[in-house]
C-alpha cells in the first residue's frame, strides 16, 4: 500500500495525495493530464481504482488499492450565454455550477436526487435524473459531449460543444449512466436553457390511486408540466401521498399550464408560494438519501400502481418519487440482496429494467447496478468495458455476482 | 459475388427479391448525395424480419460484407456498397406493429416511412416528432442509423431523443433487444450508442418510438431581413430570450429565389436577403404571448416585414417552401451538393459571411437553407457533376466551409451523418485516440468489420484496421 502512496506522490506531489479515513491513498488530480497518468500507472500496476466524487450519493466504499477523486477537477471552464452551452469539469458541484450559470441567466435543467453538492460527474455517471425529466428529458439529453480518461489512461473525447451533432458514433451515451465502468468522466459540455422567468409548483394530496388517476387525465388532455411527480407519504413527510406539478418557463406559459392543470384535474391543488417551491423540490430530492438502497425502475406511467404494489409487497412502501407523467420510479429503503434479485426478476418479466443506483458495496457487488444482462447484451457490455478499461482497473460492480451465476 | 451466395440469398427471399444484374443494380449505386457512385455486388430485399436475420446469418457464415439500406435518401453516401458487398434493402418491412396511445409508444418495422408513422398516430392526437425534410420518403430505420433531425427538432429533439427500444441483428446474425418501452436501459445505454451508428453496428429490425401529444395551438411567422447578418443576430436573440420555438429556420436570397421560381412558391419576398420561419406551439394563450414576444425581438433586430399564418392552409404553404427548398434548388442546376455542418448559434452571422466569401472566391452559387435555431447549416452548392473542373471547385469549397465551421467551434455534420462523404473530415474534430475508441466500439458490435465497411472512420485511424480486414 505504501508503494502505491509513493508512486502517486511522485506523480501528483504530496498535496495531491492523502490518505482517506481507512488509510487508502487518495489521489486528487487537478488536471485531466494527471488524471490520465494516475489511470495509466494503475493499469500498469494492476491496481484497482475506486472513483470518488463528493461521495454524497453513492458511498465511496468499493475495495481498492487507491481512491481517485475528481474533486480537484472542479472548474467551470467556459460558459456561453448566447449559445446556452457550458463546459465544466466533472468534479464541479451541481450547486456551484447552478450559481455560476444563474449569474448569466442560464439554467442546467436537471434536478437529480441527493444533495446539492453532488458532482456533475456523479450525476452523469449514474444518469440520475429527477422530476424535471418529464419536461426536459433524462440526463443524456443535457450532455453534448465529454472527455473521459479510460481505465488504462487514454484521453477520449466524444460529441462536441454544439447542440446538434452526429459526427461519429455517439460515445457520450456510453458514459452517461455507465457508472464509471467505461472511464472516468473528466469534463463535460452541457446543454443549457435560459433561466425560466417563472417557476410555479402546485401540490395535491390524497390516496395514491386518486393521484395517479388524475395524472392520467392530465396526460390524455395533453398537459405536460415540467414535472409531475408522485411522492410517497414518507418521502413527502405528510400523512398522504402527494402529487406535485411544476411549470417552468415564460410567465404566460406557466400560468396557462397551471390553469389548464386545475381545469382538468379534480384534485384540490395548492399553489406553493414562490419562496417555498425550490425548497420543496430539494427536500424531496434529499429525502431519497433516507435509506441505504435506492432503486430506479424504468416503468411507464400506466404501470406505476402495479409496480408500487409489488415493491410494497416485497420490500415496503419506502421513500418513493415517481414520474406520474412520464414514468420512472425511484425507491429508497432497506433491502437484502435476495429481495433485490426477486424484484429484478419480477420487473424484468414486465419489461421494466431495474438499476441499483445506491447501495453499500457488498450489496452492489452481489447484485450489480444492472444485474445479469439480457440475451446478447452481456457480450457487448463486456467488449465495451474491455475497450475502455482493459485491465478492469475501475472498481465498478455493473453486473454483480449474478452475471456469472 | 459467388453464384452460390446469390443462390442461397434467392432461396431465403425468393428469386425476384435478389437483384444482381448490372441494370437492376443501377437504382442502388447512389443515395441522395450526387458525388458518389458505387455498384454493389448484389441487392437483396427481404420481406420480413426473419428473412433479414437469415440473410445476415448467411453472409456471416460466408464472411461477406453488407450494407443496410432504407429509402436511399441519405446525403452522406452512407447506403452505398462496393462490389464485394450485399445491400440489404429494408423497404419491404413496412408494418406498424403497435400503437399504444396511452403509453405514447409505437413499435414499427424499419422500412416504415417517417411521414406514414406520423399519419398513423394522428387520429390519437399524437405525433412522431423528428421530421426530416425528406419525411415523405425516408425510413425510420434510416432515421435511426443517421440520428436524423428536422425543423421541429429544435424544441422536440432529434431521433435519439425519441427512440425507446430497438431490436437489432448484429453482423454475426445474433438478435438482441436493447432498451425498454419506458426508455430506460438494461445496463449501459446501448440504444443511445446504436442510434447514429450509420449502419455499422448491425441492422435495426424493430424500433419502439415515443410519441408526443399534438400541441393545442401553433403560430407560424415569416420575417424577412435586408441582411443575412441581421437575421442571424435575430436567431441568437430569440434563443437567448428563453423562448424555445418549435422551429426556427432560415433561407437566404438564393434559396428564396429558387423556391419562388418553382412550383413550391410560398410567397416569400424575393428581394429580402434572408427570411426566418419561426414556429411556436403549446397551450393556446401561452403561444399567443410568445408569438408577440418573438415578433418584438424580430423587429428589434431589423425585420422588415413579419407575416403570421392566419390559417392552416397558409401555414402549410409557408412550410412547403421550406420543406421543398432542396428540390427547388435542384432545379437551377443539374446537381446540388447539400452540405451539413453545425456552428455555435452565436457564430452564425460570422460563419455565414465566411461561407459567402468562400463561394465567391471559388466562383460557385451557394444557397443557404437551414435549421438556424440549432446552428445547423446547410450551405448548398449548385453544380454539374459532369464538369470535372467545377466538381473540383465544389470539393475544395466544401472542405473550406467545413474547416470554417470547425474553427468556429462547430461540427462537420448535424444530421446527415459522416458516411463516405465526410470520413476524411473526421480528424478535423477528433484526435487519434478518440477515433481509435470509435473503432474499438465498432469492433465490439462488428468484430469482422462487415457491416457498412469503409464509412465514418478514416481507415488510417484504426490501428487494427490497418493490420488487415475489409473495414
Ligand atoms: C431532400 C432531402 C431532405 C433531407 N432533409 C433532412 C433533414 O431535414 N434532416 C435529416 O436529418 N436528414 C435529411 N435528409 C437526409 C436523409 O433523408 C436522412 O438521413 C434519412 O434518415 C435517411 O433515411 P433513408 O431511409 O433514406 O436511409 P438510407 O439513405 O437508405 O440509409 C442511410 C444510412 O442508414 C443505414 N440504414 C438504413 N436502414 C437501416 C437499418 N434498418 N438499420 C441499420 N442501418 C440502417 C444505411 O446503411 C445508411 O448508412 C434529407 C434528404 C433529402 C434527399
Amino acid at each position: 500500500m505504501s508503494d502505491v502512496l509513493a508512486r502517486l506522490r511522485a506523480l501528483l506531489g504530496t498535496a495531491g495525495v492523502e490518505r482517506d479515513p481507512d488509510g487508502l491513498p487518495r489521489a486528487t488530480p487537478d488536471s485531466i493530464e494527471v488524471l490520465t497518468q494516475v489511470c495509466r500507472v494503475a493499469h500498469e500496476e494492476h491496481w484497482k481504482i475506486r472513483l470518488e466524487g463528493q461521495g454524497t450519493w453513492l458511498a465511496a466504499d468499493a475495495p481498492a488499492d487507491l481512491a481517485l477523486s475528481t474533486r480537484g477537477l472542479d472548474r467551470v471552464v467556459s460558459v456561453s450565454p448566447a449559445d446556452l452551452v457550458a463546459t465544466v469539469e466533472a468534479g464541479a458541484t451541481l450547486e456551484a455550477v447552478r450559481r455560476r450559470l444563474a449569474d448569466d441567466g442560464m439554467w442546467f435543467a436537471v434536478d437529480p436526487p441527493g444533495r446539492p453538492e453532488r458532482t456533475i460527474g456523479s450525476i452523469l455517471a449514474t444518469a440520475t435524473s429527477g422530476p424535471l425529466r418529464l419536461g426536459f428529458g433524462p440526463i443524456r439529453d443535457h450532455v453534448l459531449g465529454c472527455t473521459v480518461a479510460t481505465g488504462d489512461g487514454r484521453v477520449v473525447t466524444a460529441g462536441g460543444r454544439v447542440v446538434k451533432n452526429v459526427a461519429g458514433y455517439d460515445l457520450t451515451k456510453l458514459q452517461v449512466g455507465g457508472f464509471g465502468g467505461f472511464g472516468v468522466i473528466a469534463e463535460v459540455n452541457l446543454r443549457l436553457r435560459a433561466l425560466p422567468r417563472a417557476d410555479v409548483t402546485l401540490v395535491a394530496r390524497g390516496p395514491r390511486d386518486a393521484l395517479t388517476g388524475s395524472a392520467r387525465d392530465l396526460a390524455s388532455a395533453g398537459i405536460v408540466p415540467a414535472a409531475l411527480e408522485l411522492l410517497s407519504p414518507a418521502l413527502a413527510a405528510e400523512a398522504e401521498w402527494v402529487l406535485a406539478a411544476r411549470f417552468a418557463g415564460t410567465d404566460a406559459a406557466t400560468q396557462s399550464g397551471a390553469r389548464a392543470l386545475q381545469g382538468v384535474s379534480r384534485l384540490s391543488w395548492q399553489v406553493l408560494p414562490a419562496e417555498r417551491s425550490a425548497g420543496f423540490w430539494s427536500v424531496a430530492g434529499r429525502a431519497l438519501l433516507g435509506g441505504p438502497v435506492t432503486l430506479r425502475l424504468g416503468v411507464l406511467p400506466d404501470g406505476l400502481d402495479d409496480t408500487l404494489d409489488m415493491l410494497a409487497h416485497h420490500l415496503d412502501e419506502g421513500l418513493v418519487s415517481a414520474g406520474a407523467g412520464g414514468g420512472m420510479l425511484r425507491w429508497t429503503g432497506e433491502a437484502t440482496a435476495e429481495r433485490l434479485r426477486t424484484i429484478r426478476r419480477t420487473t424484468a418479466a414486465r419489461e421494466i429494467p431495474m438499476t441499483i443506483e445506491r447501495a453499500p458495496w457488498p450489496l452492489r457487488h452481489a447484485v450489480g447496478h444492472f444485474g445479469a444482462y439480457r440475451e446478447g447484451v452481456g457480450r457487448l457490455v463486456g467488449g465495451l468495458r474491455d475497450s475502455f478499461d482493459p485491465g478492469l482497473s475501475l472498481q465498478v460492480a455493473l453486473e454483480g455476482d449474478d452475471a456469472g451465476g | 459475388m459467388l453464384p452460390a451466395t446469390i443462390a442461397s440469398l434467392q432461396s431465403i427471399v425468393g428469386a425476384r427479391w435478389v437483384r444482381h444484374r448490372r441494370a437492376e443494380l443501377a437504382t442502388y449505386t447512389m443515395d441522395g448525395l450526387p458525388t458518389r457512385e458505387t455498384v454493389p455486388g448484389v441487392v437483396v430485399l427481404p420481406g420480413s424480419r426473419d428473412e433479414v436475420i437469415a440473410v445476415v446469418r448467411l453472409l456471416a457464415s460466408e464472411g461477406v460484407p453488407f450494407v443496410a439500406r432504407g429509402a436511399g435518401t441519405g446525403l452522406s453516401g452512407g447506403a452505398l456498397a462496393e462490389s464485394d458487398a450485399v445491400i440489404i434493402t429494408l423497404t419491404r418491412l413496412t408494418r406498424i406493429l403497435r400503437i399504444d396511445p396511452v403509453a405514447r409508444r409505437a413499435v414499427v418495422e424499419p422500412g416504415v416511412i417517417n411521414a406514414r408513422l406520423s399519419e398513423a398516430v394522428l387520429p390519437f392526437g399524437l405525433a412522431y416528432r423528428p421530421d426530416p425534410s425528406s419525411q415523405s420518403a425516408c425510413t425510420v430505420g434510416g432515421n435511426v442509423a443517421e440520428n436524423a433531425g428536422g425543423p421541429h427538432c429544435l424544441k422536440y429533439g432529434v431521433t435519439t431523443n425519441h427512440v425507446a427500444a430497438l431490436e437489432v441483428v448484429l453482423p454475426d446474425g445474433s438478435v438482441t433487444r436493447l432498451g425498454s418501452p419506458a426508455g430506460e436501459a438494461w445496463g449501459p445505454d446501448l440504444v443511445g450508442l446504436f442510434v447514429g451508428s450509420e449502419g455499422m453496428f448491425g441492422i435495426a429490425t424493430e424500433v419502439t418510438v415515443r410519441l408526443e401529444p399534438i400541441p393545442a395551438s401553433v403560430e407560424t411567422l415569416l420575417a424577412d431581413f435586408m441582411s443575412v447578418r441581421a437575421a442571424g443576430e435575430a436567431v441568437s436573440a430569440i434563443i437567448a430570450s428563453g423562448i424555445v420555438p418549435a422551429a426556427l429556420e432560415m433561407m437566404d436570397q438564393a434559396c428564396v429565389a429558387a423556391v419562388e421560381a418553382s412550383i413550391y412558391a410560398a410567397g416569400y419576398p424575393v428581394d429580402a436577403a434572408a427570411v426566418l420561419l419561426v414556429e411556436l406551439d403549446g397551450a393556446g394563450d401561452a403561444v399567443a404571448g410568445e408569438a408577440e414576444a418573438v415578433e418584438a425581438v424580430l423587429r428589434r433586430h431589423g425585420a422588415r416585414g413579419i407575416r403570421r399564418a392566419a390559417t392552416p392552409a397558409e401555414r402549410a404553404r409557408l412550410w412547403q417552401g421550406r420543406k421543398k427548398a432542396f428540390g427547388a434548388m435542384g432545379r437551377i442546376a443539374p446537381d446540388l451538393a447539400v452540405q451539413d455542418a453545425v456552428v455555435p448559434r452565436s457564430a452564425l452571422p460570422a460563419v455565414l459571411d465566411r461561407i459567402a466569401e468562400i463561394g465567391v472566391r471559388h466562383r460557385l452559387t451557394v444557397s443557404n437553407v437551414f435549421h438556424a435555431g440549432d446552428g445547423n447549416l446547410h450551405p448548398n452548392i449548385s453544380f454539374d457533376r459532369r464538369d470535372a473542373e467545377l466538381s473540383e471547385r465544389v470539393h475544395d469549397a466544401s472542405r473550406e466551409i467545413m474547416e470554417a465551421c470547425v474553427q468556429a467551434g462547430g461540427s462537420i455534420t448535424g444530421e446527415h451523418g459522416v458516411g463516405s462523404d465526410k470520413r476524411d473530415y473526421m480528424p478535423l474534430i477528433f484526435d487519434a485516440a478518440s477515433l481509435d475508441a470509435m473503432c474499438a466500439v465498432r469492433r465490439v458490435f462488428d468484430p469482422e468489420g462487415r457491416a457498412n465497411p469503409r464509412k465514418v472512420i478514416p481507415v488510417h485511424a484504426c490501428r487494427e484496421w490497418r493490420a488487415g480486414g475489409v473495414a
